[in-house]
């Protein structure tokens, strides 16, 4: 062993002695006990030099609005709160820190062109009120994204305005709605929903004033034809599908889904979530579809999940093209104007014009990767998944183990049977593991569900790190070592929760510590 | 007793139909942290949503076998939800209903039938 003068070994971990003492502070390391913001700070530090009051006006001239309490906000400084919220970010997980395979989530790399161009100023700082004559590039922008956006889908309308997923969702369900009226056929009260969708879906048309029935599935996870042909009929607006589904899988059928959806007279809604799957392979007008949300901040690429807001522009087919919310974005005679009004239009959906910010990302995103480039995100999804599928195959029990999934990879708990092992056990161990976990016990129709979206984004030498460790994991939890898992994570910053007690009775506001007890401290 | 294949038990005195749900669907839903009930008085019919069941899995619609009137919902749920992981076939009853059609109930499950389906699972 090499050795210092003062005695010691030069590398410091091999000295005698050298433990895991637990912190005096409760830090660990770098990385700070962080109490929450209304505990920091205090309102001796922070303040505001107002004008004297101007002569003849005082407290009595505010009548009953005069403040009686304290108004209760925290008080920082500026390095105070910039510390607060970066010490908060450190103990976090973000797609810039590893892989995040959250399935039905696409948490895939956002590239920085799409920042650099999103922060131009011409895009960033101008302001929706503003004279259209003076933002006629960012017109232009959203007028050649929605073109895009028509071309890759197959669909000849498109509503940019909606703001997320579930949002794109409601747009689409309102102009199916708005259609039906307008043929005055007013006995289509129920929305028809698989077993296996995304919670939005439902949500989405009990929201609207639609009765939700259920479809059910296939054992090898599509939608169950049969179930679907009995349920249509004169009382049903529209069926809502997502292809690829929750499980990692297309829906082979889903032609013959459109075709009967048509002939009782509803319309297909089809949850893009998962286009980054078929993006540039498939053009869902093709399939039949009717309208699709396209969450721009999947498929293509902006922050999302924390990281920034979502945008879930809405392609539409010919008969729900002229239900189209307001406002939209028209080539006039001296340049592209903005529709403000439109009797047809089943209202709005925002104030303005949508996600600029989110638009100016993915279409960088589109340009910088061309039609070539877009077919490989949906080529690079699949395969990706299915490398995982196939490795992990090996310890875990995949959920339809017949044929290739898409862009994700579902798993079922009966291999952890017999090890006292959960599936919520499972993830917890991989947060110890530096990994974010995959998306746990849904869809709701395979018991223990474990559903892997790795996207494309991830290298092969990622994907193998990551397998490795669930392999690894997977070992330890047969050999019986169960106590590594059920007391997961150890090493996070904050060890499990009580997520029973946190649900079954939510304390959601802090509140102050009685004043005896700050007297007595 | 009787059972549906949604795992709801259905007990009938006289006319009035207790609802809940059985010892395997609290077992597979987990620790259950909300539970929603019919409000008195809602007519009901079979497949209508009779309440919703939260746990820290996943939120579940209870559907109502039976048609018939709400006639006295187990308020005392809302407070306690964990009552239904505890006693889920006696305590955690969700609703009482005044059966517009009895024979609706004949048609469901016995405990041997329930039995023999949930090996079938």
């Amino acid at each position: 062993m090499s050795m210092l003068s003062t005695g010691r070994p030069t590398r410091p971990e091999t000295a005698v002695g050298a433990g895991d003492p637990a912190t005096l502070t409760g830090a660990r390391g770098l990385l700070q006990q962080e109490p929450l913001i209304f505990e920091l700070g205090g309102w001796d530090k922070t303040g505001v030099d107002l004008p004297p009051v101007p002569d003849g006006l005082g407290a009595d001239d505010l009548g009953d609005l005069v403040r009686s309490e304290p108004i209760g906000l925290p008080g920082l400084s500026e390095p105070e709160a910039v510390r607060h919220y970066v010490r908060l970010s450190q103990q976090n997980h973000a797609i810039d820190l590893a892989l995040y395979p959250l399935g039905s989530c696409t948490m895939k790399h956002n590239p920085r062109l799409n920042e650099k161009l999103a922060r131009l100023p011409g895009f960033s700082d101008i302001h929706p009120l503003q004279p259209v004559s003076t933002v006629q590039g960012a017109l232009q922008l959203i007028d050649e994204l929605a073109h895009w956006l028509k071309t890759l889908t197959g669909l000849p309308a498109v509503a940019m305005t909606p703001k997320a997923g579930a949002h794109g969702e409601l747009c689409g369900i309102l102009a199916i709605q708005a259609a039906h009226r307008a043929k005055g056929d007013a006995a289509r009260t129920t929305v028809l929903v698989p077993t296996s969708a995304h919670g939005t879906n439902p949500a989405t048309a009990a929201f609207v004033g639609y009765q939700v029935q259920e479809i059910a599935q296939t054992a090898d996870g599509r939608v169950d034809l049969a179930d679907l042909e009995a349920k249509l009929g004169p009382h049903v607006a529209a069926i809502m599908v997502t292809n690829p589904n929750t499980c990692g899988l297309f829906e082979r059928d889903i032609r013959e889904i459109a075709r009967l959806t048509h002939a009782a007279g509803a319309f297909f809604y089809c949850d893009g979530a998962n286009f980054n799957a078929i993006v540039g392979r498939v053009r869902p007008g093709d399939l039949g579809v009717d309208a699709m949300h396209i969450n721009l901040h999947k498929t293509f690429s902006t922050p999302h999940g924390g990281g920034g807001p979502g945008a879930g522009p809405v392609v539409l087919s010919q008969a729900l093209a002229p239900f189209a919310p307001i406002p939209y974005v028209v080539h006039g005679v001296d340049g592209f104007e903005l529709v403000e009004a439109d009797a047809r239009a089943f209202g709005r959906m925002s104030a303005f014009n949508g996600q600029m910010g989110m638009f100016v990302r993915a279409y960088a995103y589109m340009l910088s990767h061309g039609a070539d480039g877009l077919r490989q995100v949906a080529e690079d999804a699949v395969l990706n998944a299915n490398y995982v599928k196939a490795r992990l195959s090996t310890v875990m029990t995949p959920a339809f183990p017949d044929g290739p999934c898409m862009h994700e990879a579902l798993f079922d708990d009966r291999w952890l049977e017999g090890t006292g092992v959960t599936t919520l056990d499972f993830a917890k161990a991989m947060i110890d593991e530096g990994f974010h976990p995959m998306t746990m016990y849904f869809p709701l129709v395979v018991h223990g569900a474990m559903l892997i979206e790795p996207t494309e984004t991830e290298s092969k030498a990622e994907l193998d790190r990551f397998c490795d460790m669930v392999i690894a994991l997977a070992a330890a939890a047969r050999a019986g070592d169960a106590a590594r898992f059920t007391g997961a994570p150890y090493h996070a910053p904050r060890r499990r929760l009580d997520e029973t007690q946190a649900a079954r009775r939510p304390r959601l506001k802090w509140t102050p510590p009685a004043p005896e007890a700050v007297a007595a401290e | 007793m009787h059972f549906t294949k949604d795992h709801e038990w259905i007990a009938v005195e006289g006319d009035i139909a207790t609802v809940g749900i059985t010892n395997y669907a609290a077992e597979q839903l987990g620790d259950v942290v909300f539970v929603e009930l019919p409000e008195v008085g809602k007519v009901l019919k079979p497949g209508d949503s009779l309440a919703v069941v939260e746990s820290v899995k996943a939120a579940s619609d209870v559907y109502s076998p039976i048609s018939g009137e709400v006639i006295a919902a187990n308020d005392g749920l809302t407070g306690n939800p964990e009552t239904v992981n505890q006693a889920p076939e006696s305590l955690a009853w969700f609703a009482r209903v005044k059966l517009a059609n009895a024979a609706e109930v004949t048609g469901l499950m016995d405990r041997a039938a329930y039995e023999a389906y949930l090996q079938s699972l």
